[in-house]
C-alpha cells in the first residue's frame, strides 16, 4: 500500500511559488475571513469549538489545548495574557520557522481568534533570538494587520482591542519551557518556576493568568474555528486529531517538512516512501521521532501493545503511526514533530555525545541533578569518543541519567536523561565494546562531537 | 558609551510595549538594541539599561551573563555561527565549521587575525531539513558543505577587499 497523501492545512501555501508573506497576498487567499466571522460569535462558542476539536499542543507535550484554555483563571480580575511560544529550539524541529517566515499572517489570525475567544487584550510573541529575520517579518506583518484593523484598537470594527508585540529571546533553549519563557519575558534569567503554584493559567506573566501556546497550535485554532470543532475532530485518528507538521532530518534522501493527518502515516512510510528511504548503500539504524529529547527507536526492535478489546498487536519500528498515543505506548513520544534519522554509518556513542553536549550547554543550572548530571553525561560520552572508553561507562551513564529524571523543577531533567537512558537500553553492546570498535572504526566515519 | 540617535529612538519605542510597572521586561530588547549598535555589551551599557528601567545593574548583569547571544567582548566584523547540533553534525556540520576556521586562519570563539570574522559553534538553529546550516550575522545559509563554506568565505573576503 502506498503512503497516504499529505494533507496540508497549515502548510497549504508554504513553499508555493508566488505566495508572499505580505497582507495583500494573504487576503487574496481568503485571509482574515475566519477572524471576521469569529468576532461576530460569542467567545464561549469559540472555546467550545476548540474543546470539541480535540486539538493537542504541537510544542512537545501534546496537552489538550481546550483543557489548557479552560484552566485559565477568569475570576481574578487581572488581565489575561497570551504568550506565543515561537522559541523553536528542540533539535530536529523546524516547522514554526516556515510559518513565521512564509505565512506570518496565518499565525496572527490564529493569535487574534485565540485572544478574542479568551478575552485577551495583549499578546506577546516570544521568538528565539536566532530568528532575527523572522522577528522583522512578524513586526512588519503585525503593522500591516494593525493598519487594516485585524489587530490593535477596534478589531474589525467590533470595539474589541488587542495588541501584539514581538519579544526576542537570546539563545537559550530553556526559554521554550513555558514558565522559563515567562521569566525571560519578564526580563530575568529563564529559570523555570515550580508548579504548583506557578501554573501559567493562574500565575503566569506578571503573576497574571496566561495562556502559552505554540505557533503551530495557534494556526490550528484558526482552521478549527473555520471548519468547526466537530469537523476538525474527524481529521486524523481518535484522540490524535487534526494534521501535524513533521520535520525530517539526518540520513534520508529527502529531508524536509511534511504535513499529514495525525496517525495516518507510519514511521516506515514516512521515511521509506515520503522521504525516499536511506542514502545509497545505507540502512536505517536508529530514529528519534519527536525532537532530540524523545527516546530513540532502534530499527529491528518490536513493540507489543494492548488493543482496547484486550488482544495485543506487535509493531515494528516501521509500523508505528506518527501520532501522540502510539509513540507514547512505544516508550517514546511525538514531541515536537522533529524526526532525526541515523543510518548504519553512525557512531551511536558519538551521536549521544553530540546530544549530551547540547543538554549540558542548555541546562539552566537551577536544579543540581540536571546541572551536574547533564555535564557529567557530556564529559563521559566525550571521553569515550576522544580519550578512551571503559566497559563500565554504559552503566555509569545510566546511573547518572537515572538520578536526574523526576528530580528537577521542569521537564528538562527528563529531556536530558531520556536520550542517555534510551541509547544505553537499546545500543548497550555498542557502549560496552566501544574501545574495541574505535580501533576498527572506518576512517570516513563522520565527526559528531 | 555613545548610542546612535536611531538606537535611542528604538529604545524609547520598545519600553512602552510592557506595562509601566513591569519595565524590567524590556531588559532583553534593550540589550539587543545596544549590542546591534555597539557590537557587544560593555559595563556602561549594563548601567545604562538599569537606570533606564529602574532596576539594579546586577539584574541586568545576570541576564547578560546567562544568555549565549549577549557578548561582553567585541567580535570580528562578521559573526559566522555554525550549527553544531545532531542533524547538522550527521551531515558534516563539524567539517563546515573547520572549513570556515581554515579559510580565516582562526579558531572557534576567536577574532580572525584580519579582524573580519568570529567563527562560533552554536546549538540548533531550527533548520535541520537543510543541514548543515550557518547563520552569518542575520542571514541563514542552508546546505553549507565545505565548498559552499569556501564560497561564502570568499564573498566576505571580497567585500573586505573593497573596503580597504
Amino acid at each position: 500500500m502506498p503512503a497516504p497523501a499529505e494533507r496540508r492545512l497549515i502548510f497549504a501555501h508554504i513553499g508555493e511559488p508566488g505566495y508572499t508573506n505580505d497582507l495583500p497576498c494573504y487576503l487574496k487567499h481568503g485571509g482574515y475571513e475566519v477572524l471576521k466571522k469569529a468576532v461576530a460569535r460569542p467567545p464561549a462558542e469559540l472555546m467550545d469549538e476548540v474543546k470539541k476539536s480535540g486539538l493537542r499542543g504541537r510544542g512537545g507535550a501534546g496537552f489538550s489545548c481546550g483543557l489548557k484554555w479552560s484552566l485559565v483563571d477568569r475570576k481574578s480580575g487581572k488581565p489575561i495574557y497570551l504568550v506565543v511560544n515561537a522559541d523553536e529550539s528542540e533539535p530536529g524541529t523546524f516547522k514554526d520557522r516556515y510559518i513565521i517566515h512564509q505565512d506570518p499572517h496565518q499565525l496572527i489570525e490564529g493569535i487574534m481568534v485565540t485572544c478574542f475567544a479568551n478575552n485577551v487584550k495583549q499578546a506577546y510573541i516570544y521568538i528565539r533570538g536566532e530568528f532575527p529575520e523572522g522577528a522583522r517579518i512578524l513586526e512588519r506583518a503585525i503593522a500591516e494587520a494593525r493598519a487594516a484593523n485585524f489587530c490593535g484598537p477596534n478589531v474589525v470594527g467590533t470595539g474589541y482591542s488587542c495588541e501584539i508585540f514581538v519579544h526576542r529571546g537570546a539563545g537559550a533553549y530553556i526559554c521554550g519551557e513555558e514558565t522559563g519563557l515567562i521569566e525571560s519575558l519578564e526580563g530575568k534569567r529563564p529559570y523555570p518556576r515550580i508548579k504548583p503554584p506557578y501554573f501559567p493559567a493562574v500565575l503566569g506573566l506578571w503573576q497574571c493568568p496566561t495562556i502559552v501556546n505554540n505557533v503551530e497550535t495557534l494556526c490550528h485554532v484558526k482552521h478549527i474555528v473555520d471548519m468547526g470543532g466537530d469537523n476538525y475532530a474527524k481529521i486524523g485518528t481518535p484522540n490524535n486529531t487534526g494534521t501535524r507538521l513533521l520535520c525530517v532530518s539526518g540520513h534520508v534522501k529527502k529531508p524536509g517538512y511534511y504535513e499529514f493527518e495525525v496517525g495516518k502515516v507510519t514511521l516506515g512510510e514516512l521515511l521509506n516512501e515520503v522521504c525516499g528511504g536511506p542514502l545509497p548503500g545505507r540502512k536505517f539504524k536508529a530514529v528519534i521521532p519527536g525532537g532530540s529529547s524523545a527516546k530513540v527507536l532502534k530499527f529491528g526492535e518490536t513493540f507489543t501493545l494492548k488493543n482496547k478489546d484486550g488482544t495485543t498487536r506487535t509493531l515494528a519500528v516501521e509500523d508505528i503511526p506518527m501520532d501522540f498515543d502510539t509513540l507514547g505506548a512505544c516508550g517514546t513520544m511525538g514531541g515536537s514533530g522533529g524526526v532525526i534519522v541515523m543510518d548504519d554509518s553512525t557512531d551511536i556513542v558519538a551521536a549521544l555525545a553530540n546530544i549530551n553536549e547540547f543538554y549540558a550547554h542548555e541546562s539552566c543550572g537551577q536544579c543540581t541533578p540536571c546541572r551536574e548530571g547533564s555535564l557529567w553525561m557530556k564529559k563521559i560520552t566525550g571521553r569515550m569518543v576522544h580519550a578512551g572508553a571503559r566497559a563500565e561507562d554504559g552503566a555509569l551513564l545510566k546511573s547518572v541519567a537515572d538520578q536526574i529524571a523526576g528530580r528537577t523543577i521542569c521537564a528538562f531533567g527528563e529531556a536530558c536523561a531520556w536520550p542517555t537512558q534510551s541509547f544505553i537500553a537499546k545500543f548497550g553492546d555498542e557502549f560496552k565494546g566501544y574501545a574495541e570498535t574505535k580501533k576498527t572504526k572506518p576512517a570516513e566515519a563522520i565527526e559528531l562531537v | 558609551m555613545t548610542l546612535s540617535p536611531a538606537t535611542l529612538q528604538k529604545i524609547a519605542e520598545v519600553i512602552p510595549h510592557y506595562p509601566a510597572e513591569q519595565a524590567r521586561s524590556a531588559t532583553l530588547p534593550l540589550l539587543h538594541l545596544i549590542q546591534e549598535d555597539l557590537g557587544h555589551i560593555p559595563d556602561a551599557a549594563i548601567e545604562f539599561v538599569a537606570a533606564k528601567l529602574g532596576i539594579q545593574p546586577v539584574n541586568v548583569y545576570e541576564v547578560v551573563t546567562f544568555y549565549p547571544m549577549f557578548r561582553r567582548q567585541p567580535i570580528g566584523r562578521r559573526h559566522i555561527k555554525v550549527c553544531r547540533t545532531l542533524s547538522c553534525a550527521l551531515v558534516g556540520g563539524y567539517k563546515t565549521c573547520a572549513a570556515f576556521e581554515a579559510e580565516f586562519n582562526t579558531h572557534r570563539g576567536e577574532i580572525s587575525p584580519d579582524g573580519e570574522v568570529t567563527v562560533d559553534f552554536v546549538e540548533c538553529l531550527a533548520s535541520c531539513g537543510t543541514a548543515p546550516v550557518v547563520l552569518i550575522d542575520d542571514t541563514l545559509h542552508e546546505n553549507v558543505d565545505c565548498a559552499k563554506a569556501k564560497a561564502l568565505s570568499n564573498q566576505i573576503k571580497a567585500e573586505a577587499a573593497t573596503r580597504k
